[in-house]
């Protein structure tokens, strides 16, 4: 079967980023970028398929400005077979990032697509249940694990109470957490293979789908900071002070 | 403005984040219907009736509706969105799972993971693991919102008498079932709402020592809570973890201990009233968000802590 993997290029998971003066949003500007975290496990995950001889293909799809062909390139050295990149200058919401997928998926008719829980930029954690609805598929979301058997796939998921497994047919959305497993480093052979795989691109108002953005971003603030602690020197210290300087205790 | 708010539930009990949720709701201002969609959940309707901001409860009462699958809800709740200016659901697993499903649905942009109420059209959220929060307007004629629980009070639980009304559901989906449950039982207060948190880092080192941890949450009668590494490295279940990805909390005290602060955490915990850092390296980052600090060896400080406070 197929596999269609969503990946995102974002500001990397160790930068501290820093809100514009102006308020207008984040500086993004000579700041290291990187695959979605999520999305390395999707891909990886994908790789697991095809080793296991459950996927035959893999295919890494992004929307993005051409700069993202760095994150394709980091798909195709991880293991992807080939890979597409939307074009689209002003990055579009969750909900047109969906139809865009959406119309791949028309294309390219995928069993299964992965998609990160959510992006480290955005935090929005919409995009794979979007897909789902629009495709009226199933969905397996925050996955931890799972297991295919025949068209379906028995998925473990991570709630807020522990663990649930609930078995969805194909074709049907995944969408990753962390634990799903460890993303391989791509090898320097790979690498310079990656160079070679093909990488289609398409425009993403060549879709005909309508991207108008739905919020209007008013403004973009740094929170609060926290008042500066103090280091006590003991266990003594730090009771009497819950008690009698904080009054938590 | 008319607003429904989606209720979570285990059938039983309605889980405390449904009431900040319906905070949130008042603060949109309006009327606000209440929907529990479950399984044989009368108490839970019982609950939710009795809950003096919501002025109607829709109960959906259907096998599959018994365990939160994301395509039932949401095709419940597509079914009436566009009789209402605005649609809540907690911020949770539960709520991020199906709400996403309605707004594709309704072809809305949803707000996710609201921290504010601005106006009935405009929210804070953060983003970047919370170190931006940005303010958003939206021109989407119903709303789909999910409200993070801890930046909401909770509603007064009791003094109303609501009017119930049934709402039938249609056919289950298909190609999904559920298989099973596997719940973590804690003797613990419930992390999400607990008053003191005592988390765990990779710092503690094993399994073993992490009953440390829970020792000094015993006596404290806190919830135990714990880094990404700590629930990686099998010291704590998955259901335990604080953080961008994990569970996010602001008791009255967080203890941070042998966790190092990485931002990815701190997303998780930094809305504390009093953070508490016990660290071997004066360097980790926790110090320079912690209210009281202290630079040593956790086995040491730990159990002598526990000590004092018997
Ligand atoms: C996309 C993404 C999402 C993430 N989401 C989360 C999340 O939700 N929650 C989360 O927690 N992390 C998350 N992380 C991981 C995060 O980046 C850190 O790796 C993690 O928080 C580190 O956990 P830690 O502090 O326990 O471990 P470490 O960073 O290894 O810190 C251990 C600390 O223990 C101290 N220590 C060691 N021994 C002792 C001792 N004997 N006494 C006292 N102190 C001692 C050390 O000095 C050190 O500071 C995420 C990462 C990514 C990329």
């Amino acid at each position: 079967m197929k596999v269609l993997v969503a990946v995102k290029r974002v500001v990397d998971y160790n930068v501290r980023i820093r809100v514009k003066s102006d308020g207008s949003g984040v500086d993004t500007d000579n700041v290291v970028m990187s695959m979605n975290p999520f999305d390395e496990n999707g891909l990886e995950e994908a790789l697991r398929m095809k080793q296991a001889g459950v996927a035959t293909e893999i295919v890494a799809v992004t929307v993005g400005t051409e700069q993202s062909q760095d994150t394709l390139r980091s798909a195709l050295a991880m293991g992807a077979d080939r890979a597409i990149l939307i074009n689209a200058e002003e990055a579009p919401e969750p909900l047109g990032i969906a139809k865009l997928l959406s119309k791949v998926v028309e294309q390219e008719q995928p069993q299964v697509v992965i998609l990160g829980k959510q992006a480290i930029d955005d935090d929005s954690n919409q995009t794979g249940q979007m897909l789902a609805a629009l495709l009226n598929w199933p969905q397996g979301t925050f996955a931890s694990k799972a297991e295919f058997e025949g068209d379906s796939v028995n998925l473990t998921r991570e709630t807020d109470a522990g663990l649930e497994t609930i078995k969805i047919n194909l074709p049907a959305i995944i969408t990753t957490d962390l634990r799903l497993n460890e993303p391989r480093l791509p090898k320097l052979p790979d690498i310079m293979k990656a160079k070679k795989k093909p990488i289609d691109m398409v425009e993403a108002a060549s879709f005909g789908v309508d991207l108008t953005p739905r919020l209007e971003v008013v403004s973009v603030s740094a929170p609060e900071a926290r008042k500066p602690g103090v280091i006590v020197a003991n266990a003594a210290e730090l009771i009497d002070k819950l008690k009698n300087e904080a009054g938590v205790l | 403005m008319s607003i429904l708010v989606i209720a979570e539930h285990d059938n039983s009990a309605l889980n405390a984040n449904t009431l900040n949720t319906l905070n949130a709701a008042a603060k949109i201002g309006g009327d606000i219907t209440l929907l529990v969609a479950g399984s044989d959940a009368q108490s839970v309707v019982d609950e939710a009736a009795a809950i003096a901001s919501v002025s109607k409860v829709l109960s959906a009462n259907d096998a599959a509706l018994a365990d939160g699958l994301a395509e039932n809800i949401a095709w419940l709740v597509n079914g009436i969105a566009a009789n209402y200016t605005h649609v809540l659901a907690p911020a949770s697993n539960f709520g991020k799972n199906f709400l996403p499903r309605v707004a594709a649905m309704q072809d809305v942009m949803q707000v996710s993971d609201i921290v504010d109420v601005v106006s009935a059209d405009t929210f804070v959220r953060p983003i970047y693991a919370g170190n931006a929060l940005v303010t958003v307007k939206s021109s989407d004629s119903v709303k789909l919102i999910t409200v993070r629980s801890t930046a909401f009070d909770a509603v007064e639980a009791t003094g109303g008498s609501a009017a119930v009304e049934e709402l039938a559901f249609g056919e289950a989906f298909e190609g999904v079932s559920f298989v099973s449950r596997d719940v973590t039982v804690s003797e613990r207060p419930d992390l999400a709402t607990a008053p003191i948190v005592v988390s765990g880092g990779r710092g503690v080192g094993s399994k073993e020592d992490f009953a440390i941890i829970e020792k000094l949450a015993e006596k404290m009668n806190a919830a135990v809570g714990a880094s990404r590494a700590a629930v990686d490295a099998g010291y704590a279940p998955n259901d335990f973890q604080v953080g961008q990805t994990g569970k996010v909390v602001a008791p009255d005290i967080y203890f941070a201990i042998g966790i190092s602060g990485a931002i990815q955490h701190q997303a998780g915990m930094r809305e504390s009233k009093v953070i508490v850092a016990i660290n071997k390296d004066e360097e980790a980052p926790i110090f320079q968000i912690a209210t009281y600090g202290i630079v040593a060896d956790l086995f040491d400080v730990v159990p002598e802590l526990t000590e004092l406070l018997s």
